[in-house]
């Protein structure tokens, strides 16, 4: 059942040059679509089975199910060597870890994937090559889960710049000037950000002599924080920030997310910066290279910085995607920050730093699923209206009624707004930093959240409320798929702030993943070491 | 784009067919000398690209099209990604099943000699259609319609 | 010899980010992105140098200990021909990328294409 673990990578890439070949067919290239549907919902599916078979492992408390896939059984196991009649251990080998956090954000990847293939069934009509599309989406999702369950370091930067590569061409898919424009630049930026990730993991490797995550942080653990290892972490915390957006090296994301399509925005702002940005720092710091001081106050300091300017930075916005990807770099700060206080926490008080994981993982599931649908919706609205200030709509909830609910709770959600998600993860951070006695930090980020209710209450009272615009009047609902798509995300948005903080999905999802994130490498070294499972 | 004189093309005639050979040996021999997938692919591109560049691109079209690269790039992706499912029957994702032989053979090495053609097709195939869509781009209305 | 090259290398890293950061033609950016993909690719490899080292390739008449205890470490080689590929996937790209918005914009300078705004 384990050894299924890597067909979750390989599907989705299998799948997106079935694409190619298909789309030169004759006649194919009206089914590719629903080929990238099929292979998005078989990949969902499995993560489920894989999710629910690992879960099923799991023991009560801390102890969550760990699951290694050595690719090609070359396992880090001793063996006799027929030659000299001794015992050694093959340490080359690719590992995939399928623990708690892995299985958590497979499942948030394929899920809102799925919704957003769904809806850009309809919204792609627009284009021609739509089959490229296809291909591109796949590739992106591909990586994106390879990101996720890689155990060590060169795989993680392989799909790292697979992704990338994918989302290089989605953001310029349309090919009008800006979108160009907007993907040379943040290509550029893009390979600095890669180059100085490689830099840092051949220091790594140079260092230790290991690629394996788990082996490098055993040989870390006793090296401590020498300056050639604070070298190679400012390296990897550099382009992994540029890579998140994180302020100050966020100046691509507001050119290249509001000039992609808007399904591509879902992507990239929902899950891309999560997966290839806070995920890989959140593995890197907690499980790599140690929770030292240095690192949580640079996460603390990128969290706080990014927090409060993405959210200055947004309120004067009327570009409605603009708007949205500003506040993605605000919501993607509030993960970082309790990241980073999870971090300075975790060798004295355990549980407070597990609440800090907690909201902060939970945060991501949120924010996939609420940024995601906004920027679905603001696709709607463009397909309909033509335009995507926000003075120049109006009334949107009476014209387009599937599209104007949807925004309004997915608005209502990322401003906290109880009972949807974003209310949940929102106090969760808020209070675990109050506890935690950082009362600074706790004003700070009480202080962005009113931020950003106004935020959403302007977009509300500009584009959904009030006397409909010319544009408007003129508008009609948008095709069903689409309204499919956003309505998954919405009641996702609206169900998953109570599923996820009590009940099974608390004990099996959301728990596990703080566990291992904080369990980091010792929760993956005895397994790397010793045993495979 | 327009071909080069007579001379070029002569001389192209007989020297490509060499480069795309070597490049098809490189690849086979990836597990001996160094070399192997990505290699081998580039030089039959380098070859393929001598052609175009002496004989003009809209000559190369007519007997590579673009699409045709799309085809078999695709094809030598899944064929590596079927090497790779096939080690499924040996008990794990891309575990090496076939017969490793003895070191220093040709047949050799399991499942690489495969594995190698495959990426080799593939990137071929990619890097050809990568050029010929450079060379013979034209000003073109965007892709929105 | 030992620090001296890779201070090199690390100049050469930083060549390329000042072509990538200071230039305004979009053709000397690009440069710029393989100058510093060379870079990183050749300090990848010189993490793996061994004095007085032969390539890791097995001859005929060689056993495998005798050659894991002379040759240079593999390990970097094999990393580094993987991001050679990335680099030439990123580097076509991008030229690509740069043709278009010729078409569109009838220049490469960078200062003339600024649409974006805010």
């Amino acid at each position: 059942m384990k050894e299924l673990v890597p067909v979750l990578v390989g599907l989705p890439l299998g799948a997106a040059f079935l694409v190619a070949i298909l789309a030169h067919v004759r006649g194919g290239a009206r089914l590719t679509g629903a080929l990238a549907t099929l292979a998005v919902a078989a990949n969902l599916a499995l993560g489920i089975g894989l999710w629910a078979a690992a879960a099923g492992q799991d023991q009560p408390g801390a102890k969550s199910a760990v699951w290694t896939v050595w690719a090609g059984r070359w396992d880090g196991q001793t063996e006799l060597d027929q030659a000299t009649g001794q015992q050694r251990t093959r340490p080359i080998g690719i590992q995939l870890v399928w623990d708690g956090l892995s299985r958590f954000m497979v499942i948030v990847v394929s899920f809102v994937a799925f919704a957003v293939i769904v809806f850009s069934g309809a919204y792609m009509r627009r284009f021609t090559t739509v089959w490229l599309f296809h291909t591109l989406f796949l590739l992106m999702t591909g990586a994106m889960i390879g990101v996720v369950l890689a155990g060590d370091l060169f795989n993680l930067y392989v799909f790292i710049e697979v992704a990338a590569m994918a989302s290089y061409g989605l953001v310029a898919f349309g090919t009008e000037r800006e979108e160009l424009e907007a993907a040379f630049k943040y290509l550029v930026l893009g390979v600095v950000a890669s180059s100085f990730i490689l830099v840092g993991i051949a220091i790594l490797y140079s260092l230790t002599g290991q690629l394996n995550m788990a082996r490098v942080a055993a040989a870390l653990g006793e090296l401590g924080t020498s300056p050639a290892v604070l070298l190679a972490a400012g390296c990897l915390l550099g382009g992994l920030a540029l890579k998140a957006a994180m302020v100050p090296f966020h100046s691509w994301l507001p050119d290249a997310h509001p000039s992609a399509p808007a399904p591509i925005s879902a992507m990239l702002s929902g899950l891309l910066i999560k997966t290839v940005g806070v995920y890989a720092i959140a593995r890197l710091v907690f499980g790599v290279l140690g929770v030292h001081a240095v690192y949580a106050n640079v996460l603390i300091a990128l969290g706080v910085s990014s927090m409060v300017v993405g959210m200055l930075l947004a309120l004067g916005q009327w570009d409605l995607k603009r708007l949205l990807a500003y506040s993605s770099i605000s919501q993607a700060g509030y993960m970082i920050l309790a990241l980073g206080v999870a971090a300075s926490l975790l060798p004295h008080n355990r549980a407070l730093a597990g609440l800090c994981a907690f909201g902060a993982l939970f945060h991501l599931f949120n924010h996939a699923a609420f940024k995601s649908l906004l920027f679905l919706c603001s696709g709607s609205i463009e397909q309909a209206t033509g335009t995507r200030q926000l003075r120049e709509m109006g009334g949107l909830v009476r014209r387009m009624p599937v599209t104007g609910w949807c925004c309004r709770i997915g608005a209502l959600s990322i401003a906290g707004v109880p009972p949807f998600n974003g209310f949940f993860s929102k106090i969760i951070i808020i209070v675990a930093l109050a506890l935690a006695g950082r009362v600074v930090l706790c004003g700070i980020a009480a202080a962005v959240a009113v931020g950003t209710l106004l935020m959403y209450v302007k977009v509300q009272r500009y584009a959904l409320d009030g006397q409909p615009g010319p544009r408007v009047a003129a508008a009609r609902e948008s095709h069903w798929a689409m309204g499919a798509g956003m309505a998954i995300l919405a009641a996702v948005c609206l169900l998953a702030g109570v599923a996820l903080s009590v009940g099974p999905l608390k004990e099996h999802l959301l728990g596990p993943a703080g566990e291992a994130l904080l369990g980091g490498a010792k929760l993956a070294s005895g397994v790397a070491m010793g045993g495979g499972q | 784009m327009k071909g080069m004189t007579s001379i070029v093309r002569d001389v192209t005639r007989l020297v490509a067919g060499v480069v795309m050979v070597y490049g098809v040996y490189v690849s086979c021999t990836g597990h001996l000398t160094p070399g192997g997938g990505f290699a081998g692919g580039v030089i039959i591109m380098a070859g393929v690209v001598m052609l175009v560049l002496a004989f003009g691109g809209e000559r190369a079209n007519e007997l590579l099209a673009e699409s045709r690269c799309h085809v078999l790039d695709g094809s030598g992706a899944l064929a590596f990604a079927l090497v790779a499912l096939l080690g499924f029957f040996a008990g794990g994702f891309f575990v090496n099943f076939l017969p490793r032989g003895r070191v220093h053979q040709l047949v050799s090495g399991g499942m690489i000699l495969p594995a190698n053609l495959a990426i080799s097709l593939k990137v071929a195939a990619g890097l050809i259609g990568i050029f010929l869509a450079l060379v013979l781009a034209t000003r073109q209305p965007s892709s929105q319609e | 010899m030992g620090i001296a090259i890779y201070m090199l290398t690390f100049l050469l890293l930083l060549i390329g980010v000042y072509a990538l950061v200071a230039k305004k033609n979009l053709v000397r950016i690009i440069m710029g992105i393989a100058i510093l993909e060379y870079a990183v690719n050749l300090l990848l490899v010189l993490v793996g140098y061994r004095r007085d080292g032969t390539p890791p390739i097995l001859p005929r008449g060689q056993t495998a200990a005798e050659l894991a205890a002379r040759a240079v470490d593999p390990l970097p080689q094999a990393l580094v021909l993987t991001s050679i590929v990335i680099g030439l996937s990123v580097t076509a790209l991008a030229v690509a990328l740069a043709v278009r918005l010729y078409d569109k914009y009838g220049t490469f300078d960078m200062n003339d294409i600024r649409n974006l705004r805010g």
